[in-house]
Order: C-alpha cells, then structure tokens, then sequence
C-alpha cells in the first residue's frame, strides 16, 4: 500500500514528508505503549498511536520505521516535527480512532506480515 | 584483543524528552561504519530501551559502545538505586515505574526483556543503593 493510500483511507492530514507518498508499504502497527512497539520487531513501516511526545518518533526511528499516524485528531509537537524531518518519516494525523484507524488499513490489505493490532 | 572504535554518551537524567539522543546518534554512526540495517536495529533498540530505563530510573548516567571485528558492546553505567530483584525485573510485565511515566508510553515492564531479547548476551551487575552496571553484546 502507498503511504498516499494510507492519507486517503483515514482522511487525514500530512504534517510532513509530503514527498514521500508514493512510497509503498507492508505492514503496519498500533499502540500506545512505546515498548510494546519495540517488542515486537516485525518489520512494520507504519505506527498509528495516540500517543503525543518525542519517544514515539525515536521509537519509530529505532525501528526503521517511515510513517506514523497519529489518531484521535491528535497534534504532533514542533519538536516531533523537527525529529521527524531529521529522520526522513511521513507523519500524519486522523480524526479517526485507533481501532477504526486500524480496521480500515488491515482491511485494505496493510496485513501481509500480520501484527496490526490495537 | 583487537582494536575496538568507541563512542561515549551522557545521558542527561532530567529530561524524560531528551532520552534517547544517544541512541539515535549510534544508529548514524554505526551506518557511517557500514554496519548492516539488521545489526544496526538491535543495538540501538537495545540502548535505547537503556537510556530510557536510565532516565527513569537512575537519574541518568552514561553509555559506551564499543565496535569490535566480530561484536558490538554497549555498557550503560549509572549511580541509580539499583535493582532490588534482578529475576523480577527481567519477568515481562513487571515494573516499578511511576504512573507517570505509563502515561509517556513507557513503564509496561519490557525494557529489561527487550534488551536481552536483542542482543545475544546481556549481564546485570546491580548494587542497591548504589548503581547499576548492564553490558549487552551483539554479535557480528
């Protein structure tokens, strides 16, 4: 799935790395607890949480990870923004809620390695 | 004993939003080695699930890695509280971190399991009271 795909499935809103759309993707997971995410090394491209602080960008950068979502009409911070920028990492915010966040993109296929979960 | 290139980090105990730098750092600099993304990924999971550890916990303290031909060891040192119960610790789930910290996405009790479940060796030297010393090894 392209991350563009991902934009349009939620509706949301990119923060940055508009040049970075078109890049495809594989997996995805969701949580709010950042060490759960760094449990479980799978592979995934996405992270979707509603978590709002620096650690979840580092936590995504520590997994090689190239775009988050943030759920809930959640706001990144400027500094978040910057770190991401840094990195190379799409972020993204949705109004929608984890679950039905995560529902839509497994659905559509974001599942090939399996571990979207939340 | 062959050569080992080092690094050497002070990680700041006072701000939980800093935590982490040192790990991101090492993840530059094992690139610019040329380490592969899989190697790379470990290490600094692992020290960053440290730092984290270290900020919440110990007031901070400093981490050293050094890149051997055929190893990478990480060895954070600080003047913490010590851990009590090293077997409790290690068990999934268990945490003695603030409610505080559970509400910044960290404190679920995996920390310790992450870093021993990256790296092929890992080894604990506490003292109550007085600090803690963790050295983790990756093989290459």
């Amino acid at each position: 799935m392209k991350i563009a795909q991902i934009k349009e499935l939620l509706d949301a809103e990119i923060v940055c790395g508009e040049d970075m759309l078109e890049r495809e993707v594989y997996s995805a997971c969701g949580s709010d607890m950042m060490s759960d995410v760094l449990a479980y090394v799978k592979d995934q491209a996405v992270l979707l949480t509603g978590l709002v602080n620096t650690q979840v960008v580092r936590t995504a950068v520590m997994m090689d990870m190239v775009c988050i979502v943030f759920v809930r009409s959640k706001v990144p911070t400027e500094e978040m923004v910057e770190l991401a920028r840094e990195s190379g990492l799409v972020l993204m915010k949705s109004r929608k809620r984890m679950y039905e966040a995560c529902g839509k993109l497994y659905s559509h296929g974001l599942n090939e390695n399996g571990n979207c979960y939340g | 004993m062959d050569e080992a290139v080092k690094f050497h980090f002070v990680v700041d105990g006072n701000d939980f939003t800093s935590a982490g730098q040192a790990s991101v750092q090492i993840k530059k600099n094992l690139r610019q080695l040329g380490i592969a993304p899989e190697i790379i990924r470990k290490v600094s999971i692992a020290m960053y699930e440290g730092e984290i550890n270290m900020v919440i916990h110990a007031g901070g303290g400093e981490a050293d890695v050094l890149i051997y031909e055929n190893r990478i060891e990480i060895i954070l040192t600080d003047n913490g509280p010590g851990i009590a119960n090293i077997d409790l610790a290690m068990q999934e789930g268990f945490s003695t971190a603030p409610d505080n910290i559970r509400s910044l996405g960290f404190g679920a009790g995996m920390g310790l399991p992450n870093m021993k479940r990256y790296t092929d060796a890992m080894q604990i030297d506490s003292t109550f009271g007085k600090g803690t010393r963790i050295s983790m090894t990756v093989n290459l």
